[in-house]
């Protein structure tokens, strides 16, 4: 059933979320929260070399002390071949996964595990590992995306050859694959621009930068049932993989979602739990670990550095003739970077005839790279909406107006294919031109930029479970983890289709034993996928209160409705019965059928994709470099806002990475390929001071494949806010900033080159 | 070396406790006494998710040691609300949607409780600048402030329309 | 007959020796795949593991049943996940 068109009482609205007052009051648990009785404390061995053959790895002063209970190494994991997969939403071979998680032979990467303790204290753990003998063979390392791609880089793995060149190359390489995105004829588009423009972008690797370090709890019982208590975006994502690494039956694991303290794409994958259970295995006791800060920037999945070439050709009225891209992006330690994403992202927002995208992904010395919302969208959309808005500038054409000549509509074929449909680009475009921050006036020394952005949006399997509980109050269960409110908003679509209020419904995550299959928390699926199971099984919950009002009633059930939580008959030849509440009919159920339930599971199909443009103040100090954001607007096609707050809240949230992907963020190496800035003093993540308030515009055209109009909105608002901020500081400076972040000594420079 | 003996008043009530000499407030908190409301982030004294108030001002517990905690008055995420009743910050942080993951909220919450104690009256400046020690990596900070503010003006006996 | 078109970031060029369009018999995906895999051995397995789908426009997430008309157009791509 759709609900588009009706009128609601409940989404859209704003009430209180239902796992709120556990979050204010500190009640709220999060996997480093949980402790076991005999519980052992693991920590892991890494590497401080950022290349370096493994000689040889000697345990046994580290067995001997006393208080350690299991020492692993790579020796006490299967050996995983070689499997090419989708892990943790973007491209990865389980092999390497295996080998991120523990490595075998080589350390890739300052960080890079390669043993584990397990000990009854944390400073006995720690001693435990300064007496684990490790001799390394130190290789030459490369970091640098480019450099990694010279002929002369060293070479982090003999049996990689890249993929997607002609002829096959019979020398290994840097570089995993090479992928190319066509259409029309690109040259003879230039030929007829009457304007031209290039570009070269470079961009830093940043972290998803959540607050809550990975962290988990594994019991391997004798019986070898295994438990797992872990925050993470999957629980079912986590039973795979450690099962998988570690040769287990996934039906043996039990994973329980703990709240989760941010994830953004990073936490989609495993790093601990699988050394944790190998840990608990050999010891016999529940085994707790977590990442310090350290840990959590050198050895999870910070996402790509990139380097982007943009050549644009447009007619002298503005229409695009021709778009060319190169883009090489980091993958870190093992292939996997999100480039093809990065090349069809960039221009997707456009309608071109004539299109060249050419993309490498790129294996360095750094951490093997993991999703960071909308991977490979916000590199690529820095460079095109930077190039945009040189060529808007160059084409004497408003920066807005380029992008209304250009924009994408329905109907338009993108130029990695699939034609859009049912998009909100337009209307978009459209809010920006009427909002009050477009049209305000800029004080001297301000500039303005706007940029925009796009992600696909998934959907996928979902489970949702909607029960009366006896009292007619509702359970809706899912095994989606709740990383951005999303227990409010299935609440809420709950609560709108069984008619009763929001408070009426509780909302739970259930563990991977409870719930039918779930795929992770990512990809801005959740609201879409899950919201779209659990108003189906909340229909079904409906359907079967109207048969059993009509036993009660004994009347055929389609003479009963349902509205409001009630059902009704339907017209007085149906009878003169007074209306039966959740509460009535739950009193009544064993009598007429038993438990009132319903359980939904869905492949979702349809997902919509998602489009913003951001509108971004700035003023510049000329004396330090220092970029203030004096107002931001950040304006998005969101579908249908089911609860208005926490969509707002993912723009915000968004945006504020954006703005920290900007302006300060990066990994700071030095020339051994160690991270200098391993912690939240120097990795600059937007304070609050930072930042002015964020004024997220919702726009809602309604995508038809969800029961209410929703898309996904967690991923787009981090695409446009690098070039949206390098566009300002061009508008107020004149100076144009290629190179990420946009820092003050990279600002005082770039003034300093002017003269 | 033995564990030190500790006594001081944790949210009202007297607390004793034996800590490691290196074990920092937020370990004793967490791991001796249960309070895990407290998080660690960073471990650093750069995050804030630690906050605490120990006699009457605010601080990263992971910058604290446990066997400083000696006579002193330390309130902790766990001591803000009364009982039941919410306190007026608790309530407009879920009011505002001033969360999403609820990790850094705690800190947050105290860090807000502590402005308020010292300046019932900021501007947003005042608060953005006070609350800097304080990272979220979720909200942007937008809906923080307006429950910041929000608490601030009906502490205040204002009515906000 | 359905036109396949295989954009070349989905890696599956290796398999059909640089031919990126194609007609297909086909009614629905799964057979779809079950005749790739005839054609060009190793690409049904490619397209399963690695690949996102785009039929008429619409991405797909691994629909066997998903229906494929004379004129449709399919469009294998790289797999999009998320953050």
């Amino acid at each position: 059933m759709n609900y588009i068109t009706s009128s609601l009482k409940i989404v859209g609205t704003r009430p209180v979320r239902p796992d709120g007052v556990d979050k204010v009051t500190g009640r709220a648990v999060f996997a480093a929260d949980t402790r076991a009785s005999g519980m052992l404390w693991g920590k892991v061995l890494r590497s401080p070399h950022a290349h370096a053959r493994i000689v040889s790895i000697d345990t046994s002063k580290a067995e001997a002390l006393k208080g350690v209970y299991a020492v692993v190494t790579a020796a006490d994991f299967p050996e995983i071949p070689s499997e090419e997969a989708f892990v943790g939403e973007g491209p990865m071979n389980f092999r390497d996964l295996a080998l991120n998680c523990m490595a075998r032979t080589k350390v890739l990467y300052e960080g890079h595990a390669l043993g584990a303790v397990a000990a009854s204290t944390q400073a006995i753990a720690d001693e435990a590992l300064a007496l684990i003998d490790v001799k390394y063979e130190i290789l030459p390392h490369v970091i640098d995306v480019e450099e990694a791609m010279a002929a002369d880089a060293p070479i982090l793995h003999d049996d990689m050859f890249t993929t997607g060149v002609d002829p096959k190359p019979t020398k290994p390489s840097n570089i995993a694959k090479v992928v190319t995105f066509r259409k029309g004829d690109v040259e003879a588009g230039f030929k007829e621009a009457d304007v031209i423009i290039e570009g070269r972008y470079t961009t830093q690797p940043v972290h998803q930068a959540y607050i809550e370090p990975h962290a988990c709890l594994a019991t391997y019982a004798s019986d070898g049932q295994v438990q797992i208590h872990s925050s993470s975006q999957g629980h079912f994502m986590v039973r795979a993989y450690t099962a998988k690494l570690l040769g287990l039956n996934m039906s043996d694991i039990r994973v329980n979602p703990a709240e989760i303290g941010g994830g953004f794409g990073g936490k989609t994958l495993v790093y601990l739990e699988p050394l944790a259970v190998a840990l608990s295995k050999k010891s016999g006791r529940t085994v707790k670990m977590q990442m310090t800060r350290e840990d959590v920037f050198r050895a999870s999945g910070p996402t790509s550095g990139a380097a982007v070439e943009v050549k644009l050709g447009a007619k002298k009225d503005g229409t695009i003739v021709a778009a060319k891209q190169v883009l090489k992006y980091q993958a870190g330690a093992f292939a996997g970077s999100p480039i093809g994403p990065g090349c069809m992202c960039g221009f997707a927002m456009y309608d071109l005839p004539n299109v060249d995208v050419v993309g490498y992904d790129v294996v360095s010395n750094r951490p093997k790279v993991a999703a960071y919302r909308a991977p490979g969208a916000p590199i690529t959309s820095f460079a095109v909406e930077s190039a945009m808005d040189d060529l808007a500038l160059k084409l004497g054409i408003d920066a807005l107006t380029l992008r209304e000549k250009n924009a994408a509509k329905n109907g338009t074929k993108t130029h990695y294919g699939p034609t859009h449909q049912n998009i909100g680009f337009t209307a978009v475009l459209a809010a920006v031109k009427s909002h009050p921050h477009w049209k305000s006036p800029l004080k001297p020394g301000q500039g303005r930029g706007l940029a925009t952005g796009f992600w696909f949006n998934i959907g996928g399997e979902s489970t949702a479970l909607v029960h009366v509980n006896e009292d007619g109050s509702v359970t809706a269960a899912t095994g989606s983890p709740d990383i951005g409110g999303s227990r409010a908003s299935i609440g809420m679509m709950v609560a709108e289709v069984l008619g009763v209020p929001a408070s009426a419904v509780r909302t739970i995550v259930a563990d991977t034993a409870s719930i039918g299959f779930t795929h992770l928390t990512g990809g801005s699926r959740v609201t879409f996928a899950t919201g779209m199971a659990a108003t189906q099984a909340a229909e079904k919950v409906v359907e079967d209160l109207k048969r059993r009002a009509a036993q009660i009633w004994d009347i055929p059930v389609e003479a009963v409705e349902w509205n409001d939580g009630m059902a009704y008959p339907a017209g007085s030849n149906a009878g003169e019965f007074e209306p039966l509440g959740l509460a009535e009919l739950a009193l009544k159920a064993a009598r007429t059928g038993g438990p009132i339930q319903a359980e939904v599971s869905v492949n979702a199909q349809g997902a919509g994709p998602g489009f913003g443009a951001h509108i971004c103040d700035v003023t510049v100090d000329k004396e330090t470099g220092h970029v203030t954001i004096e107002r931001y607007t950040a304006i998005q096609d969101v579908g249908k806002a089911i609860h208005p707050s926490y969509v707002e809240g993912q723009i915000q949230g968004g945006a504020a990475q954006g703005i920290g992907w900007a302006l300060n963020e990066e990994y700071i190496y030095n020339d051994k390929g160690q991270m200098e800035n391993a912690g939240f003093l120097d990795y600059r993540v937007p304070v609050a001071s930072d930042v002015p308030m964020i004024e997220a515009v919702l726009v809602e055209v309604p995508n038809p494949r969800h029961p209410f109009g929703a898309r996904g909105v967690g991923e787009v608002p981090i695409v446009p806010p690098m070039a949206a901020i390098a566009n300002a500081i061009r508008g107020a400076t004149g100076l144009r900033m290629p190179d990420l972040p946009m820092s003050p000594p990279k600002v005082r420079a770039a003034f300093d080159a002017a003269g | 070396m033995a564990k030190q003996y500790v006594s001081a008043t944790i949210n009202g009530e007297s607390s004793e406790f034996l800590c490691e000499t290196q074990q920092t407030l937020l370990d004793v908190l967490r791991d001796v006494i249960g309070l895990t409301g407290s998080k660690e982030g960073c471990a650093s004294g750069d995050c804030g998710a630690c906050s605490v108030i120990m006699d009457g001002r605010l601080v990263c517990s992971c910058l604290v040691l446990g066997v400083e905690a000696e006579g002193s008055e330390i309130t902790t995420i766990e001591g803000i609300a009364e009982g039941e009743k919410l306190h007026p910050v608790q309530q407009k942080f879920l009011e505002h949607a001033a969360l999403q993951c609820g990790f850094c909220t705690p800190g947050l919450i105290v860090a807000t409780k502590a402005l308020l104690d010292e300046n019932p009256n900021p501007t947003e400046t005042e608060a953005r600048y006070w609350l800097a020690g304080n990272l979220c990596r979720c909200t942007g900070y937008d809906k923080i402030i307006r429950a910041v503010m929000d608490a601030a003006a009906e502490m205040r006996g204002e009515t906000v329309a | 007959m359905p036109r396949v078109v295989l954009s070349s970031g989905s890696a599956g060029q290796q398999f059909t020796n640089g031919q990126t369009e194609f007609e297909v018999e086909a009614t629905s995906f799964r057979r779809l795949i079950l005749e790739l895999e005839r054609r060009f051995p190793g690409l049904g397995k490619q397209v399963e593991e690695s690949m996102a789908v785009a039929i008429d426009g619409e991405i797909f997430q691994d629909a066997y049943a998903a229906e494929l008309r004379p004129g449709s157009e399919i469009y294998l791509i790289p797999k999009i996940g998320g953050g």
